[in-house]
């Protein structure tokens, strides 16, 4: 989140826009891909088989994203990286995700205020990108804002079926957002590096859409009969490689077999 | 398991089902009961019933879910549907254990996507299984009770990344060649489900084959992973997906073999089954043998070689004892997945009951289906 953080990302970073460019997308995309691999992990868990089914539509359209934003980002910042390069052989300090989306699944009603959290900013953020002059950046913008508005459609109505089912299911879903609506305000951090990109207007800063995700989201969780949690305090240093200590086994899981047969192709 | 009215039929059916009765007078009326219609029958016209039934089957139209059907019809149905939906479901564990290590992007797309065809199939045989008159909540309590199982197939241990490629080649390739010949089994349902499962499935065995070739063509220890795969899948995919002996040619010992014959005799004449669980494991060998040749690896059958005078490859006879014993229901794999099952399904019970107290919710309250999709109108609109 500070200068410091940006060298550390990338010893060489400077004003050079397309290293700036790489960051953020990879930013992004390490969002995507650690987001997917936690969905993952509720693939035959899921409380419903058709859950199984949404959770794997939306995993897969994650790791798509993350795909995408991997493939440009290792192509813009000099070092010729693949996706899996990235995805694959970077260590848990070189990911730069924000911390909400590496948190643990929990149980059901805490995953989807996650999903919740994610999908009303993923969506304002990637129509935004829609609009950004870069064209190849501009098209996955408009293709991901689509995919993940049906993912915010899928958690607004698992927060309204929570909210309004049963004590038990309103008392787990206020739980699930206590849990983690502190980690959500990093989502919509600006630093150095989102600041010159904006300023020339390569891609948007995700900070001024905070007050519509305001809006979006307190309108479907008081609709659901749930409060909007006023967290005591705010998560931070995804950005900068600071994880939590349940992202080392993250890591370690997303990368065992990867990492077993060095010079492996798949 | 007696008739009951189906519901959520297709439209176009109820038309068809209304012409074959004012042809017949035998079916149930469209809007009217099946039950009803198939009990007064069974006093007076049972005779007239079944040869009509049988004239259905010999002409090779499909049986559908309003038309009479003989009780062991039904229940011969009942349970090859619900075994099936359930081996799709339980057969998600092996592979779906692997999806946070798959080792490339791509691979984890690719597996993501096959795991949840594979719940897409249990859904939709699971809704075939509906439509004779069963419900899924009941036939998932008899799976989660042991009165119904899987394919024990799915219970063999799935140990390394390469077990996924050897599953979807092997067992979905086994899978394909047991099913296709569904897809003109004679209960309608049943074989329009099958015509969209045999699609999908015969993607994930050209997938698995793919995965197995990259890793036989990568480092010699990524060989050695799909060698190893190969040997502990080759057996349960030739074995289990396949059935017991019913032909003396496929059995260990002839009195196996005719129990097998018996019944698979009962379900060919039914037009459920088309062909022998021997002649499907054949077909199978045969397709498998140059496929392994090709990949460079080893079936882990020594007696597996060309036999010119009958045209198929010989491969040794199944030890059908070793394979009860291995994988069978009370082993740690069996109560492992079975376990896995249940956990899920518990764990989510409050999720459910969630979304049933909310669907009468709205509709004590006469709102209009689809509550989401209002919050997601509002919250576009307020966006614009």
């Amino acid at each position: 989140m500070t200068t410091t953080s940006d060298q550390r990302a990338n010893p060489a970073a400077s004003a050079c826009p397309d290293v700036d460019l790489a960051t953020h997308l990879l930013r992004l995309g390490d969002d995507a891909l650690v987001l997917g691999q936690r969905l993952c992990a509720w693939i035959t868990r899921a409380p419903l088989i058709e859950e199984d089914l949404a959770l794997s539509n939306i995993a897969l359209d994650l790791v798509g994203h993350a795909r995408a934003l991997l493939t440009r980002s290792g192509r813009l910042d000099g070092t010729g990286r693949t996706e899996d390069d990235l995805a694959f052989t970077r260590r848990e300090r070189d990911f730069t995700n924000a911390l909400l989306t590496e948190l643990p699944n929990g149980d059901f009603a805490t995953t989807i205020a996650r999903q919740l959290a994610y999908t009303h900013y993923a969506c304002l953020y990637y129509e935004a990108l829609a609009g950004c002059p870069d064209p190849e950046l501009a098209a996955f913008g408009a293709r991901a804002a689509k995919e993940v508005a049906f993912h915010r459609l899928h958690a607004d109505r698992w927060v309204r079926q929570l909210g309004l089912g049963t004590a038990q299911s309103a008392r787990r879903m206020q739980q699930g957002l206590e849990r983690v609506w502190p980690y959500t305000a990093e989502l919509f951090d600006e630093d150095d590096v989102v600041r010159r990109l904006a300023a020339t207007g390569a891609v948007p800063s995700p900070a001024p859409l905070r007050p519509a995700w305001e809006r979006e989201v307190t309108k479907v969780v008081t609709g659901a009969g749930l409060t909007v949690p006023t967290p005591s305090w705010t998560a931070g240093g995804g950005r900068s490689g600071l994880h939590t200590e349940e992202f080392t086994d993250l890591i370690g899981e997303l990368q065992s077999v990867h990492r077993q047969f060095p010079g492996g192709t798949w | 398991m007696n008739a009951r009215p189906a519901v959520g039929d297709r439209p176009e059916q109820a038309t068809r089902d209304a012409t074959r009765a004012a042809g017949t007078t035998t079916a149930a009326p469209p809007s009217g009961q099946a039950h009803s219609a198939a009990s007064a029958g069974q006093g007076a016209g049972q005779d007239e019933l079944l040869a009509h039934f049988d004239a259905l089957i010999e002409q090779g139209e499909t049986i559908e879910p309003r038309d009479w059907m003989p009780d062991g019809y039904r229940r011969m149905l009942i349970r090859q549907i619900a075994q099936h939906a359930h081996s799709e479901i339980i057969g998600m564990q092996p592979e779906g254990a692997w999806l946070t290590r798959a080792p490339s992007l791509h691979r984890k797309s690719v597996l993501i996507a096959k795991v949840q065809d594979e719940a897409g199939h249990g859904l939709y045989l699971y809704s075939a299984a509906e439509t004779l008159g069963v419900d899924r909540a009941d036939l998932l309590d008899a799976l989660h009770l042991g009165r119904q199982r899987a394919s024990a197939t799915f219970n063999h241990p799935a140990l390394t990344w390469a077990d996924t490629g050897a599953i979807a080649w092997l067992t979905d390739g086994a899978a394909v060649i047991n099913q296709a010949p569904l897809c003109r089994t004679s209960y309608g349902p049943y074989a329009r489900a099958m015509r969209r499962v045999c699609q999908e499935e015969a993607f994930h065995v050209r997938q698995g084959y793919d995965l197995m070739r990259a890793l036989c063509k990568g480092t010699p220890e990524q060989k050695a992973m799909a060698q190893d795969a190969v040997d502990r899948w080759w057996l349960p995919a030739v074995a289990l997906m396949f059935g017991p002996p019913d032909t003396e040619a496929g059995g260990s010992d002839a009195r196996t073999a005719a129990l097998g014959a018996a019944v698979s005799r009962r379900a060919m004449a039914w037009g459920i089954k088309r062909h022998t669980n021997d002649e499907l494991r054949q077909r199978f060998v045969d397709q498998c043998v140059p496929q392994a040749e090709r990949l460079g690896l080893t079936l882990p059958d020594p007696a597996i070689r060309w036999n010119e005078e009958r045209g198929h490859y010989d491969f040794s006879p199944i030890d059908w004892d070793t394979y009860r014993t291995a994988l069978g229901e009370d082993t740690h794999w069996a109560r492992r997945r079975i376990d896995h099952r249940k956990a899920a399904h518990d764990e989510g019970a409050w999720v459910r009951e969630a979304a049933a107290a909310y669907a009468a919710r709205e509709e004590a309250s006469g709102a209009p289906a689809g509550p989401a999709a209002d919050v997601h109108r509002q919250t576009q609109e307020e966006r614009v």
